[in-house]
């Protein structure tokens, strides 16, 4: 529990006193059940101390009595809103650890699946950070497109929000024609809603005054934290593990990395608003050269990998998600630790407040994207 | 001015005819007229807020591209009576660390210095409740009577939320209430006289819109804040407060709170209606009507700010009241005098 300094800023002097705001667990803004301790002098907020573990679903823990494609279910409800990420990168470790050859064409649907996912992702997020701003129509505009994307997945998959499509070895099934046509039209549709964003959100001059200038954080402190994925690339370092390693094929395709300069509010969320039209580029890209073939490798039925351990990480929407497995040759993992992007990116939540407004810490909750869900995995 | 006698002075004096016909007492019949009027005022108030809850779902809806209510009655326009059914049939929660007295008082504090202000509104001519020769004053002085009960509720409701936001109530009047009266002034200036019926009647030809557009702006822009809307709701700010000093009220004692927002909001389209769109003038329709238009004109454009902008932060809210509103205001304020002393130099 923070304890009350009374001394900060010579408050005693003047005979008032910090006093503590417990922010959540239910509270509108904090995106699930994130607690935020707030010590705030006035409104101005002079320690934040992010509780978390209210979502704690012992899922490393689960995963030891589970087989190894038992445990992609679980992945879903990491990371609710890019469960398809969540998939690819749980699966990733298992191949690699297994040794295991993905099909072509499985390789180029997981792309697209996981690129659609990061821009329904985004789409959320500018959604949610729009709400939390007080624009309450924002949201209706980005959660309305996002349902194509949703319905997308519900045509490949069978399910809007846990897939467990990207599987040990492949992909559940092919897409289809029609799929593939809908997609097309989304790609065409999606510069049309960008341009929406822009007039409604983006463009707004309140909105921007409101994030420009906020919480300017270096990034030495944001890398000793771990804070990985667009938040740290709005400070300006230039790490997007799928071009730094790239993993899967992403080395076959061209898009840009968006950096900030700044690293204040705005560019962090204007990250994600790049980062859409970059995904879609990589879609087309993988939608072009989609080559014919089975979408599955021929994988035992009981998966029983070598001794080893293995460390996988993929860039989610949200960052570095990282799934280190160490196996002791039976069907179940002997020890399964995720890397979770939204934990590492909540820790730098003191040092992002300090000094804000009370309307700020909506605005920098809102722009580090948690999803606690898989904070608290 | 023109006797031709619209439907509700003609009303109001058949009234009082009828019961001075009754009686035969002119101050049972004068009590009786007032009564009348109160009871008038009450449901104008009444009825708009219930026609207002279901048109700001619809306007919303619309803007968010939805439907909006449509399950009860023709397009669900019996929405809002289902509202006041559960609002009414709620338990009355008191939790129990308010202070019971201050807590309870607030919101009817707040409900009659809302309802007060109707007393100067002009609504056709002849239709005014109290036609003071202090007219904006008395709006001015009873609308910021406003802030007190919201502080009353913030600080009685021993909630950090509700205190934050009670406190933001006092920070935001200081910084929008003198903008809002120096922009009011531009227009006492012209007219000579804080009577609302002289300043409607000053209006018959040109609206103070066009002669004062700075003064509209500003007033504009303070009475969304006075009326705590988006982008200057920051007193309920719900992703920050998540409902200011309202969060400890619950059923009826809410519902107050909530009426009495809307009655502030048509209270400042009423004013913004008489003071800069020219009251109850205009051709052909009887001049109640061409108020309700301009009024309804108004609310919509309190509604599309509501659901189009974000919120500002208390900052900037404060800056931007000292720091554009206030010294545009008192620019307009010199530029109305100089105008005067150079094309009406006799006042």
């Amino acid at each position: 529990m923070a304890q009350l300094k009374l001394e900060h800023n010579g408050v005693t002097a003047c005979g008032t006193e910090l006093y503590l705001l417990n922010m959540g667990p239910q509270h509108p803004s904090t995106h699930g059940v994130l607690r935020v301790l707030l010590e705030l002098d006035g409104e101005t907020v002079v320690q934040a101390t992010p509780v978390m573990g209210y979502l704690h679903r012992g899922l490393e823990k689960l995963a030891e009595a589970r087989t190894y494609p038992q445990f992609i279910p679980y992945t879903d409800r990491l990371d609710y809103v890019s469960s398809m990420c969540n998939n690819l990168a749980y699966c990733q470790a298992v191949e690699k650890l297994i040794g295991a050859e993905v099909p072509e064409r499985a390789e180029y649907i997981r792309v697209i699946m996981a690129e659609l996912n990061r821009i329904a992702s985004h789409m959320l997020f500018i959604g949610a950070t729009a709400l939390d701003l007080g624009g309450m129509s924002g949201m209706m505009y980005t959660f309305r497109d996002r349902e194509y994307i949703l319905d997308l997945f519900n045509l490949a998959s069978g399910s809007r929000l846990t897939y467990s499509y990207v599987r040990i070895g492949g992909v559940m099934n092919d897409i289809s024609v029609e799929f593939i046509e809908l997609l097309r039209k989304f790609l065409a549709d999606l510069p049309g809603m960008l341009t929406e964003y822009d007039n409604l959100i983006n463009g707004n001059e309140i909105f921007q005054a409101r994030l420009k200038g906020v919480s300017i954080v270096p990034a030495d402190r944001l890398i000793s934290q771990g804070v990985t994925g667009p938040v740290l690339r709005a400070s300006g370092i230039d790490y997007d593990l799928r071009v730094k390693k790239p993993y899967g094929i992403y080395d076959r395709f061209k898009f840009a990395v968006p950096t900030g300069s700044v690293g204040d509010n705005w560019e962090r969320y204007l990250m994600r608003v790049l980062e859409i039209s970059e995904s879609a580029k990589i879609i087309a890209q993988a939608l072009e050269n989609l080559p014919e073939g089975p979408v599955m490798a021929k994988i035992p039925k009981v998966i029983k990998p070598p001794v080893g351990e293995v460390y996988h990480a993929n860039e989610t929407p949200r960052g570095e998600l990282g799934f280190h497995i160490v196996s002791d040759g039976s069907t179940k993992p002997y020890r399964l630790h995720i890397r979770r992007p939204t934990f590492y990116n909540l820790g730098c939540v003191n040092a992002l407040c300090q000094g804000v407004k009370i309307a700020d810490v909506a605005a920098v909750l809102a722009v580090l994207d948690p999803c606690m869900g898989e904070a608290d995995a | 001015m023109q006797e031709s006698a619209s439907l509700w002075v003609g009303l109001g004096r058949a009234i009082k005819q009828a019961v001075l016909a009754a009686t035969g007492a002119p101050w049972v019949a004068e009590l009786v007229h007032t009564l009348a009027g109160v009871v008038g005022i009450l449901s104008i108030i009444l009825l708009s807020a219930l026609v207002l809850v279901y048109l700001e779902r619809k306007v919303c809806a619309w803007m968010q591209m939805r439907l909006g209510p449509n399950r009860l009655g023709p397009y669900g326009i019996f929405q809002t009576i289902a509202d006041i059914i559960k609002l009414m049939t709620k338990e009355d929660i008191q939790p129990a660390q308010v202070s019971p007295v201050m807590w309870g008082l607030a919101p009817v504090l707040l409900f009659m210095a809302a309802m007060t202000t109707y007393a100067v509104i002009p609504f056709d001519a002849g239709v005014i409740f109290a036609d003071l020769n202090i007219g904006i004053f008395f709006f001015v002085a009873v609308g910021s009577q406003a802030t007190l009960p919201m502080l009353m509720a913030g600080w009685a409701s021993n909630n950090k939320y509700a205190m934050v936001g009670g406190m933001r109530t006092v920070a935001q009047m200081i910084s929008y209430e003198i903008p809002l009266v120096f922009s009011l002034l531009g227009v006492v200036m012209i007219t000579g006289s804080m009577k609302m019926s002289d300043i409607v009647k000053a209006q018959e030809g040109l609206w103070f819109i066009v002669t004062q557009p700075i003064a509209f702006v500003v007033y504009l822009i303070a009475s969304v804040a006075e009326t705590n809307r988006t982008p200057f709701d920051l007193v309920e700010a719900e992703s920050e407060l998540v409902a200011g000093p309202f969060t400890e009220y619950s059923g009826m004692r809410w519902a107050y709170f909530f009426l009495a927002e809307y009655a502030f909001m048509v209270g400042a389209s009423c004013i913004a209606a008489t003071l800069f769109l020219g009251g109850w003038n205009g051709p052909f329709l009887p001049g109640w009507i061409w108020f309700f238009i301009k009024v309804a004109a108004m609310i919509f454009l309190f509604m599309w700010f509501r659901w189009t902008f974000p919120r500002i932060r208390v900052d900037q809210l404060m800056s931007f009241g000292w720091k554009v509103l206030l010294p545009l205001s008192i620019v307009n304020v010199v530029v109305t005098g100089i105008g005067l002393w150079l094309f009406f130099p006799l006042v």
